[in-house]
């Protein structure tokens, strides 16, 4: 059969006040009818923007400088606005990442549909309101003509999306592109797009290219993946060849970086090509380097003991009580995490995972319930040395590298306020020596002292995160989703940090994730929540070996493993 | 029908929040009377004897409580009784009821122009970006926003009634009565005398307005569901004039609401640059004479001009908005 | 270390940043901030640089009213701007006026900018029944226009001054009445700030850590707030001018014995009929070039801190 798209030596190039930048260099692609290739990489590897360059809806001032796409055999380089308006919808479908901004707010589905459907297919009338039922019965909604008259806001992330791709497919067209459709959706919805893209795509003899940074999508859904990095493409193949038996150096360290589901592993294999080669992680004597100082506190068997914790959201304010809208985002929760130990936190969006965290961190209030940290009960409690003493104790470590540093506060000053704030060196230029150690220990070089955050990767920022954590001499560290937001191969680089200084330190670990293969490779013992309620605790291997809750179960079902193809070791 | 009852609350509580407002701006009206000046002197003068002041002191009742000055004083004014001018010794009320329609019909020419003119111009600017006309609006209007009021007026005045000696320089002319409201919009006469200043008094919140429209265009055309309304092959017609505008309009309607606001403020001084028999030149009378009725009386009687605007504006937002109107899931 | 290094590479970052390279490519921006320094030079340096002092009545002749410009005919060299009616030269008075107009603006904005932010900050920080309170006052206050409370303000400031004391104080109570009014332009603004950056992991950080609510907000929260306040201080800075020359205008602010620009237009106003156009004229177009240069300012910074645009 002959090629759908076929794509030569496509550059794109940015120019910029430093000069030309190639977002995307000498890619070619091809693309059958009814086949489904996946575009892998990482952020900043260009895979949108080749997405964005079929269609011609590059950002200014991106441009195409070289290639030719060949689609249906014309180059859509040649089409003028017009056409290539025709093309898109009528032929070609896009899918977005995020359905909550992809959909006109103040429209009805149905108008935004209809409206589409009159452009792409010239049906008018009763004709095109069918249609528009039609759509959204094949993708799934249900009661679709009376949903029609529903606004975006009235559905949920994953009927949102199920919309958008109705309304890609409004035009009928032959090449959909998705562009990270299912990465701000949770894990059970995921699955069910990912579903539904390849059902569609197998009905209608459809092309699609999804572009996405998880090799657990790709593994799913794709016949064929390419693999970019750096803008160009690295490794094209078929998804089984790749993923068990990668051929590029780039793909080897991508897929090894990728935490395994079905079993523990003692360190995840360093990725060289990515980060300039692994650091050496040097290990530090206790007895005398000042992280090992004690707080003179007697140490406790239970580092974290939570009891009947409970904590209610007003979601809506009214003046009367009975108009209020609650959530109840941690419900009755217990736990107790033994000192030393790593203990793991799991569930989807809106579990009331982090705020389980934040409540024992301090930053949200309890309405009911206790917490102890190493039996000293600090609930609701900020002043007297006893609960001060004790909350020293605990640092943190957030999601978003970008919003968790002070773009206006050097590095040195960042890792030095709590050494400053508590006194716990003699002299500003021990304050000195000590935050070049610890960036010196977290793999920072001290170089990085003097600059501001800005100049940072988003690995390089969780790393200064850790050593202002550690800063404050904590026994225990709460990790909220600290690679969520990270590329696999760097992940990998700060989950390996994570694990090198809990053994070095002793430190006891709450670990929160929504991700169940990071949770096994991180931690001793998991919880798994559901709608604010711990649904079981467990040993991870008990758990992951022979999960009792039925929710638990239909967690480790959905989880996107790689492990069919017979993953390589 | 689930649509009424949010609606419902949505007005009540948008009502209970006027109404504090208007008890504020009441009570620093009323506070007026005590700070600014002894009220007895303002009435009989300087050279009353000591009885005539007792006396004057009873019948206001100025030795009662303050709460109980308070109540009075609110129930006079529920009653559209703002008390006796100092200066011109007749009712609050009358005065500002004659002068009402002056300025009340300078704003709504003034509004008319600047709504449809900054409302045009800024979705143009929005749209042509880089047009040499929409650059050229563009530092034109940071010109107009430069400009102060009175400049214009005076600017206006200079070229069009003393150089050219087209249109009368002040006052308003060929007022017709109509079923009691004086109106100066029915004649040649008065159309004439109305063209300055009602240029003046818009071209402030013209360019506002037409800056604003603009910034949220281009804020819109940047958002991700006109992105795929590209990707879906809608013309840009459609997807300017009916995804883009509606969703700039919502949140310009709030500061459109403030800019007629606006015009009512700076009326005040287009009125004593054209010598504009409204309320705004009544009130800044006032303030040179220290007539304290009248400055209270104005100040209640804006800030209900204000609260009913912004009350339509909220009333309107709720009907535009359907994540307000219908909440959440 | 050597320091000839960090320097450069100080220098370098300087260079470097995206808002400084914004202004050297923005040919407007540079000018605005050129008649803005020029403006405020002229306007501190008038005593050393004005030709006469236009305040010594012995420097003031009347004979020498109402001269028009040098280049008109009846002009005359020693008054390259010609006089107004009092005999005093164009050119002093407006160099004095403008010192007057640019100061009243540079304090009221302070004023406004100090207490709206405080207010502001607070208020996003704390939340509850303190952010209730400061926002409905901010609220109700912009309720009604700025230019109305700033009369309304001034008026009171007046009348509650003694007669004599009145002209003396006249200054400073336009100063607070502008400021007063703007105060809640700032708090909004800060308030959203302070809960977008409370929000922020850095802050939670900080509170992890144990530091407490008052070294956050000025350490963390203040320094990341003060972008788009700067960007409202220099439009403020613009609004408050035009509302001092607004209040002196109406005849409700600085009065005809030390004039600022408004004065001057309010007076040169009265002889416009008359044919002496240079008495309004010369204060007129000093005040906007003057505000359009600080809006010019006020309209670049808001593109080049706004990081969406970039």
């Amino acid at each position: 059969m002959s090629a759908l798209l076929d794509i030569k030596g496509l550059d794109v190039s940015f120019p910029t006040r430093r000069g030309t930048t190639y977002a995307v260099r000498d890619v070619s692609l091809t693309l059958k009818p009814g086949e489904i290739l996946g575009l892998v990489g990482e952020s900043g590897a260009g895979k949108s923007t080749v997405g964005n360059a079929i269609v011609n809806l590059l950002e200014p001032p991106g441009e195409i400088t070289a290639g030719e796409i060949m689609f249906q055999g014309m180059n859509l380089r040649d089409q003028d606005a017009e056409a290539m308006r025709n093309i898109r919808g009528q032929k070609i479908g896009m899918i977005f990442q995020d359905p909550q901004t992809s959909l006109n707010p103040l429209m009805t589905i149905g108008a935004q549909l209809v409206e589409t459907i009159m452009k792409t297919t010239q049906v008018f009338g009763s004709a095109a309101i069918n249609k528009a039922i039609d759509l959204l019965n094949s993708v799934g909604i249900d009661q679709a003509e009376a949903r029609l008259k529903s606004y975006p806001h009235q559905f949920s992330g994953g009927m949102r999306q199920r919309v958008v791709i109705a309304l890609a497919l409004a035009g009928d067209p032959d090449l959909v592109i998705a562009d990270e459709p299912t990465t701000a959706l949770d894990v059970s919805i995921q699955a069910q797009i990912l579903e539904l893209i390849k059902s569609l795509c197998r009905e209608r003899k459809m092309g699609v290219i999804i572009v996405t940074h998880d090799i657990g999508v790709i593994a799913n859904i794709a016949d064929r993946v390419s693999v970019m990095y750096n803008g160009a493409m690295v490794e094209t193949g078929d998804v089984r060849q790749i993923l068990t038996d990668p051929q590029h150096e780039y793909t080897k360290s991508l897929i090894a970086a990728v935490p395994r589901g079905d079993m523990k592993v003692h360190r995840f294999t360093s990725v060289d090509y990515i980060e300039g080669g692994a650091q050496t992680h040097r290990r530090i004597d206790l007895d005398r380097h000042w992280l090992g100082e004690k707080l003179g506190q007697q140490p406790s068997p239970t580092a974290i003991s939570v009891d009947a914790l409970n904590k209610t959201f007003v979601l809506k304010k009214a003046f009367l009580k009975r108009n209020r809208v609650y959530l109840q985002a941690v419900n009755n929760v217990s736990l107790s995490i033994k000192t030393g130990e790593s203990f793991g936190l799991v569930g989807e969006s809106g579990s009331g995972k982090s705020t389980v965290a934040r409540l024992i961190a301090g930053l949200y209030n309890v309405d009911g319930g206790s917490i102890k940290l190493f039996d000293q009960e600090v609930a609701n409690k900020r002043t007297g040395k006893d609960v001060i003493d004790a909350r020293r104790n605990l640092q943190m470590i957030f999601q978003d590298p970008y919003s968790s540093l002070n773009a206006r506060i050097r590095v040195q000053d960042i890792v030095a306020e709590p050494i400053r704030f508590y006194k716990t060196a003699s002299s500003e230029s021990e304050v000195k020596q000590i935050v070049r150690d610890l960036l010196d220990h977290v793999g920072l070089g001290s170089a990085a002292m003097l600059k501001y955050p800005h100049e940072f990767s988003g690995g390089q920022r969780q790393r200064i995160s850790i050593a202002r954590a550690l800063a404050s001499r904590p026994k225990i560290l709460i990790c909220d989703e600290p690679t969520s937001a990270l590329d696999v191969s760097v992940q990998a680089h700060i989950l390996n940090l994570l694990k090198d200084l809990q053994d070095e330190l002793g430190l006891t670990m709450l670990f929160i994730s929504h991700d169940l293969p990071v949770i096994r490779q991180m931690c001793d013992r998991v919880a798994v929540m559901r709608h604010g309620e711990i649904c079981e605790i467990a040993s991870t291997e008990t758990l992951f070996n022979a999960p009792q809750h039925p929710y638990s179960k239909h967690l480790l079902e959905l989880m996107p493993s790689m492990e069919d193809f017979g993953k390589t070791g | 029908m689930k649509v009424t009852q949010p609606m419902f609350f949505f007005i009540f509580r948008r009502l209970a929040q006027s109404v504090l407002v208007m008890a504020v701006v009441s009570a620093i009206s009323f506070s007026l009377f005590n700070f600014v000046g002894d009220p007895v002197n303002n009435m009989v003068g300087q050279d009353a004897t000591r009885e005539q002041r007792l006396e004057i002191r009873e019948q206001l009742g100025l030795d009662d409580p303050v709460l109980t000055q308070y109540t009075r004083f609110i129930g006079n004014v529920l009653r559209g009784d703002f008390g006796i001018s100092y200066r011109i010794k007749r009712p609050v009320s009358t005065l500002i009821l004659e002068r009402l329609p002056a300025t009340l019909e300078l704003v709504f020419v003034s509004a008319i122009i600047a709504l449809i003119v900054g409302i045009g111009l800024g979705v143009y600017t929005g749209i042509r970006r880089h047009s040499w006309i929409s650059r050229s609006v563009m530092a034109v209007s940071l010109i107009g926003v430069s400009l102060p009021t009175f400049i214009i007026g005076i600017a206006l005045i200079y070229l069009f009634a003393v150089h050219l000696r087209w249109l009368p320089s002040s006052g308003r002319s060929g007022v017709l009565e109509l079923g009691g409201w004086k109106t100066s919009l029915l004649s040649l006469e008065g159309w004439r005398a109305i063209v300055l200043p009602a240029i003046t008094l818009s071209l402030f919140q013209l360019t506002m307005i037409l800056r604003l429209v603009r910034a949220e265009m281009l804020e819109v055309m940047r958002s991700d569901y006109i992105k795929f309304a590209r990707a879906r092959g809608l013309s840009d017609r459609a997807i300017h004039f009916v995804h883009a505008l509606r969703n700039t309009l919502v949140p310009v309607i709030t500061v459109i609401g403030l800019n007629i606001g606006g015009l009512i403020a700076y009326s005040v001084i287009t009125e004593t640059v054209f010598q504009w028999p409204g309320t705004g030149l009544m009130f800044i009378q006032a303030v040179d004479f220290v007539d304290v009725p009248i400055m209270a009386a104005y100040l209640i009687f804006v800030a209900l001009l204000f609260v009913v605007i912004n009350l339509i504006v909220d009333i309107l937002y709720f009907v535009v908005d359907p994540r307000i109107r219908l909440g959440g899931t | 270390m050597s320091s000839p290094d960090i320097q450069k590479s100080r220098w370098q970052r300087f260079t470097d940043n995206d808002i400084v390279y914004s202004f050297v490519t923005t040919p407007s921006a540079m000018v605005a901030a050129l008649i803005a320094f020029i403006a405020i030079a002229a306007a501190f340096a008038a005593p050393l640089i004005a030709p006469y002092d236009p305040f010594d009545p012995a420097q003031i002749s009347l004979w020498d009213g109402k001269m028009p410009p040098a280049w008109v005919e009846g002009g005359s060299p020693a008054y390259v701007l010609g006089t107004d009616n009092q005999g005093r030269d164009m050119l002093s008075t407006i160099l004095y006026g403008g010192r007057i107009s640019i100061v009243v603006g540079i304090t009221a904005v302070f004023l406004g900018m100090l207490l709206g932010v405080t207010l502001g900050v607070i208020s996003g920080y704390f939340g509850g029944m303190v952010d209730t309170v400061i926002m409905r006052m901010a609220d109700v206050q912009l309720t009604i226009p700025g230019i109305l409370v700033a009369i309304l303000i001034n008026g009171i400031g007046r009348a509650a001054l003694p007669l004599e004391l009145r002209e003396d104080f006249a200054i400073y109570v336009v100063i607070v009445a502008i400021g007063l009014t703007d105060w809640p332009q700032f708090a909004r603004v800060a308030r959203g700030a302070t809960l977008v950056e409370a929000e922020k992991e850095y802050v939670q950080s900080a509170r992890v850590i144990g530091l407490p609510g008052w070294i956050i907000m000025i350490r963390h929260i203040l320094p990341n707030t003060m972008r788009p306040i700067l960007v409202i201080a220099t439009i403020g800075l613009a609004l408050a001018i035009i509302a001092e020359a607004t209040l002196s205008f109406l005849g409700q602010g600085i009065p005809p014995t030390t004039p600022s620009l408004g004065t001057l237009i309010r007076v040169g106003n009265e002889y416009l009929f008359s044919g002496l156009w240079w008495i309004t004229f010369f204060p007129a177009i000093s005040l906007v070039i003057l505000v359009f240069a600080v809006n010019l300012l006020g309209d670049w910074m808001r593109d080049a801190l706004n990081p969406k645009l970039r």
